[in-house]
């Protein structure tokens, strides 16, 4: 009987966040997978980030995880979006080499120490006195181990809907798992059945790319990991294209919607709002007149192309009608076709912040089969359970980001305490405090944390302290630097269309005008250290925005004080008499760490919070 | 979200006190109250030992002096409610009071709720509750009560007014959102073409739903009638002889009323309340200035003016001023001293302001005191018979000049040419508040009507 610390089942995107996590941690870990060829698979849209996911990338990369580094290595296209909007929802989006995103994965995993990669489907999790001991492969071996971590994907019982056509497999055709689906049950995990789905792919060479918007990269390409060096930057991007729905699409769609499953009611899961099937666009917003498509490049060396728009579950003939109809696609041949993917997930209000299971020590959980969609939702998971496992077996504490230092934070918090009814997505709005939550700020937010678990390197470290330094005296010395209102300045002010000088003041506050740019004083600020753009840039956020990042940061106390009041764990909600017997069995099933996490609780009135915060100062009575 | 911010209110009776305590609590206590006080040694609350007391003068936006006052500063955690708290005494009167207390809720605090501080003290472990039992009982009670209260209030007007507004607020964010989330449709109809004009539109419903929480709170807390005139005009004896009882001093000596003199009087069930003001004229007395710059405030706020006029006398520039700064308010122009041969006639004042009403009385002789009463009371009649109270207390007003503010806001931003999140943050913010006017996030609120019900002090 072999003996380890960790086995982690699932080899996507959580799978290998947890599994590097872990092993890097000194755990002697296994990452269990029911094909080698599939780590780290892409199986709907080919890029990383976006809204709010570039942000998720980031902080994993702040954190010492992969997902970052290895896109940087990996991308086709690389686009910073939302630029006219301001600096806390600038989203990076990179389009990615499949082949290449996996095989880079693939490389790292296989060259880290005490992490092993087995070809094994694993059928029963062993639980005794609520503890895991280990698991079972569906060879029949046992492997002993100290903490599991759970990330199965989409695979357990799926199923693939292509119009009638039904099919008992994972995504991309690959096996599906059926047999730990009652093992969990058998666990008293609740299980969920949710259901997502994916486009065609298309032929490169059967679309006509004249007919369609060319739409390029950044020339000037920011990076996701704080590591990688701009000298890395791929000087060879290719573009995606845009073309348009029209009336004939809508049409042909419309006149078959009784073949689509999911209108005809075979479908059962729950599927994704914000991310509806073609089918469902036209009957929600019937109104509308046309919808945006893009054609997206699988890889360099590859012809595939992803529609993206086309999410459709309808019958073959009708996709193919569809694409046919479309400005670009007249000819296109498909080589794939587009499906909609059922599959079981467990209900994530059984977790704790650590993503373990209340009930059982040792059971983590983490990515798509927690409820949530999203290569880098998974992966963010992935860290913060491979993580907790690791720290877990050395005694250690916990490791929780919260609401106001991450998006992690807000992804995971929204999981445990709020659960989900549709697979959930990371959105900026779901963070209050996203003029905080940069994209740009990640590793300050992060890299110390990172540091303290042991997942970033003394030199990464260092070098961050030096950013984080050079940073703090810019500020200081801009607040302290006064100009007059000499002819030199004026020329520069109003030479930028700006408003005159009447008095001195402080080259900070002059910074804060809109038409102003830190460059504008090269010629008469020369007392100005050397620094790099993005340190100049975090100089300018924080002055520019002063006033805003101020008053979200009071809101963060207010949010903090909240958190700090910690609800005792053996605290019996049935004996708080004054709760409406609803908030009562939430309060229960949820059990939240503190007051501020119970406060967000769907079905927990304000009177509750009130009857507890007067329980608990009973109880803290009692015990002086 | 409300829980441990700064909190401040009149710790002491409203009324005929000589003097008046304002109590401020919380992390941000000293820190607001040293935006407002200034000693002439120029040193800082922040800086002063704990439990000391120090002289000085709370002062407005415009370092326009306000009241001189004595503070008591009291660092946490020996004091009440175990936080940082700073008390101010000043003058008793209600202007000073509520200025005070204003430029207070300006600078960051809010207003306390009933039994507020108490509950801090509670929660803060300072007040020992032996009878918690008890007390959860009424809890218990408590929440079927409010549940009642919420559906009563559901059906209300107010809320429905409210949601309105909140329903176009959370469209207006929801837009925006979109807009940050799905970038990649930003082409397409979900722009918004003119969110300015939208916000300003729903400023201007907000600022008229504010302008009716005048009308609730005249029913609550009664007319505020201001009495001016020139010095010696008998300002004071009207004020006495309306209230049948000697409350302001009054002599013969011009300028001897130098408080705002306050008093209750129903005239067939409307409340008014009475502010008797220094009078209003050019003076070089320096305490004395100050009063006369209250009564230019009191004109501001009241919601009835009387200006007397004595008939006496040739009309003077002052009077004449003070018609001109009537001229749009609710205000009755009363010729005193008609007793005596006429000097100043209805005439005289029709000529400055067309439309004023006028009454002849002599307080002397209490001839035309009537007259004066059915005239202020057929001013206000039209609240009597029609109570459109929709804002009616201070936490409700509150909230909405929050929310209007967080509007005011979003306005400026976008005429800095902010981007679209900045403005989110306003706009979410501008919800939140008219949220707590419907008590959607109030989150205590059971806790503060169980020490309200306690009365166990402020």
């Amino acid at each position: 009987m072999q003996e380890i610390d960790i086995a982690v089942i699932g080899a996507g995107h959580a799978g290998c966040e947890a599994s590097l996590a872990s092993a890097r941690l000194g755990k002697k870990t296994i990452m269990f997978t029911m094909s080698f060829e599939s780590i780290a698979m892409m199986p709907c849209n080919p890029n990383i980030g976006g809204t709010s996911k570039g942000h998720l990338v980031k902080e994993i990369d702040a954190l010492g995880g992969e997902m970052g580094k290895n896109i940087d290595k990996s991308y086709i296209q690389s686009k910073m979006l939302n630029t006219a909007k301001g600096p806390a929802v600038h989203s990076l989006r990179a389009q990615a080499d499949k082949t290449k995103y996996m095989a880079e994965m693939k490389k790292v995993l296989e060259s880290t120490d005490n992490l092993l990669i087995k070809q094994q489907e694993i059928v029963k999790i062993v639980v005794e006195d609520s503890k895991i001991v280990g698991v079972v492969t569906n060879t029949g071996i046992y492997y002993k181990c100290k903490a599991v971590v759970l990330a199965s994907g989409t695979y357990i019982q799926s199923r693939c809907l292509t119009g009638e056509t039904i099919e008992r497999t994972g995504p991309n055709g690959l096996k599906t798992s059926q047999k730990i689906s009652e093992n969990l049950k058998e666990l008293e995990i609740e299980l969920r059945r949710f259901k997502t789905g994916t486009p065609p792919r298309v032929d490169g060479r059967s679309v006509d790319l004249t007919k369609m918007e060319p739409q390029y990269g950044d020339t000037n390409v920011v990076h996701f990991s704080f590591d990688t060096d701009k000298s890395q930057t791929n000087l060879n991007q290719i573009p995606c294209y845009l073309t348009y729905t029209n009336e004939q699409t809508h049409k042909i769609i419309k006149d078959n919607l009784s073949r689509s499953p999911l209108y005809s009611g075979v479908i059962e899961g729950t599927g994704p709002r914000y991310c509806p099937s073609i089918e469902d666009k036209i009957v929600r917003f019937s109104d509308k007149e046309r919808h945006q498509i893009f054609l997206e490049p699988e890889g360099y060396n590859t012809n595939e192309m992803y529609v993206q728009g086309m999410s459709s579950s309808l019958p073959e003939d009708v996709q193919l009608q569809m694409l046919h109809s479309i400005k670009g696609l007249e000819n296109v041949e498909v080589t794939r076709i587009g499906y909609a993917i059922e599959y079981d997930c467990i209900n994530p209000l059984q977790l704790k912040h650590t993503l373990e299971f209340k009930h059982i020590d040792g059971l983590f959980s983490a990515g798509q089969i927690n409820g949530s969609s999203g290569y880098e939702e998974a992966g963010a998971q992935g860290l913060v359970a491979g993580v907790n496992a690791a720290l877990k077996i050395d005694n250690k504490p916990p490791f929780i980001i919260d609401r106001s230092e991450g998006y992690i934070g807000v992804l995971i918090d929204d999981l445990v305490t709020k659960g989900t009814n549709e697979p959930y997505r990371m959105l900026t709005s779901r963070a209050e405090y996203r003029l905080l939550l940069r994209q740009d700020n990640a590793d300050l937010r992060l890299t110390e944390k990172g540091y303290n678990l042991g997942l970033i390197s003394n030199e990464r470290f260092e070098k961050f302290k030096v950013k984080r330094q050079q940073i703090d005296e810019e500020v200081t010395r801009l607040k302290k630097f006064f100009v007059g209102n000499s002819e030199n300045i004026q020329a520069i002010i109003t030479g930028k269309g700006s408003t005159p000088l009447k008095s001195g003041i402080a080259l900070s506050e002059l910074l804060k005008r809109k038409e102003l740019d830190y460059h504008d004083f090269d010629k008469i600020d020369i007392t100005r250290p050397k620094l790099s753009d993005d340190i100049i840039e975090q100089v300018i956020i924080e002055l520019k925005y002063e006033g805003y990042i101020s008053r979200q940061q009071k809101q963060v106390e207010q949010f903090k004080k909240l958190e700090k009041k910690i609800i005792p764990e053996n605290i019996d909600y049935n004996k708080v008499h004054s709760l409406r017997t609803e908030a009562a069995q939430k309060l229960n099933q949820i059990r939240p760490v503190s007051i501020g996490q119970a406060s967000r609780i769907s079905g927990v009135s304000p009177a509750d919070i009130s009857v507890l915060i007067v329980y608990l100062e009973q109880l803290r009575g009692r015990k002086c | 979200m409300n829980d441990l911010d700064t909190i401040a209110s009149i710790s002491t009776a409203i009324g005929m006190g000589a003097i008046g305590i304002i109590r401020v609590s919380g992390d941000r206590a000293i820190e607001i109250v040293d935006k407002i006080f200034k000693t002439s040694s120029k040193k800082t609350l922040i800086d002063m030992s704990t439990h000391t007391i120090h002289y000085g003068h709370i002062v407005d936006q415009n370092n326009e002096v306000i009241d001189e006052v004595l503070v008591m500063l009291m660092k946490a955690p020996r004091t009440f409610t175990r936080e940082d708290v700073v008390e101010i005494n000043c003058h008793g009167g209600i202007v000073p009071m509520e200025l005070i207390l204003m430029n207070i809720i300006k600078n960051g605090a809010r207003i306390a709720e009933r039994g507020e501080f108490t509950k801090r003290a509670f929660l803060n472990g300072r007040i020992d509750l032996s009878q918690v039992e008890a007390v959860m009982d009424i809890i218990e009670a408590k929440t079927e009560l409010s549940l009642k209260q919420a559906i009563n209030q559901l059906e209300g007007k107010l809320t429905r007014e409210i949601k309105k507004y909140q329903n176009e607020l959370m469209n207006l964010i929801a837009k925006i959102e979109v807009s940050i989330d799905y970038p990649e449709y930003d082409d397409e109809d979900i722009l918004i073409k003119d969110l300015a004009g939208e916000i300003k539109k729903i400023h201007q419903n907000l600022d008229q739903l504010l302008a009716t929480s005048n009308n609730g709170k005249m029913i609550r807390e009664g007319v505020k009638t201001a009495i001016v005139g020139k010095p010696n005009v008998g300002k004071s004896s009207l004020l006495n002889i309306l209230l049948e009882e000697n409350k302001a001093i009054v002599t013969d000596i011009a300028g001897t009323t130098r408080d705002v003199v306050e008093a209750y009087l129903n005239i067939d069930g409307i409340p008014f309340v009475l502010l008797d003001t220094a009078g209003i004229h050019e003076t070089q007395d320096i305490v004395e200035q100050i009063g006369i710059d209250r009564s230019k405030k009191c004109i501001q706020e009241a919601d009835l003016i009387l200006v007397i006029i004595d008939s006496s006398e040739e009309i003077t520039k002052e009077d004449i001023n003070l018609i001109n700064l009537t001229i749009d308010k609710n205000v009755i122009c009363v010729l005193n001293k008609t007793d005596l041969e006429f000097k100043t006639y209805e005439e005289n004042i029709l000529e400055y302001n067309k439309s004023s009403k006028i009454v002849n009385i002599s307080t002397k002789t209490s001839k035309g005191i009537d007259k004066l009463k059915i005239e202020m009371k057929n001013i206000f009649k039209s609240i009597e018979i029609a109570p459109n109270i929709a804002i009616s207390n201070q936490r409700q007003k509150e909230s909405l000049i929050k929310s209007i503010q967080s509007l005011d806001q979003a306005i400026l931003a976008l005429e800095r040419e902010l981007s679209v999140d900045y403005i989110a943050m306003d706009l979410h913010e501008a919800y939140g508040y008219l949220g707590m006017i419907a008590g959607e996030v109030l989150k205590e609120e059971i806790i503060d009507n169980l020490f309200e019900r306690f009365c166990l002090g402020k």
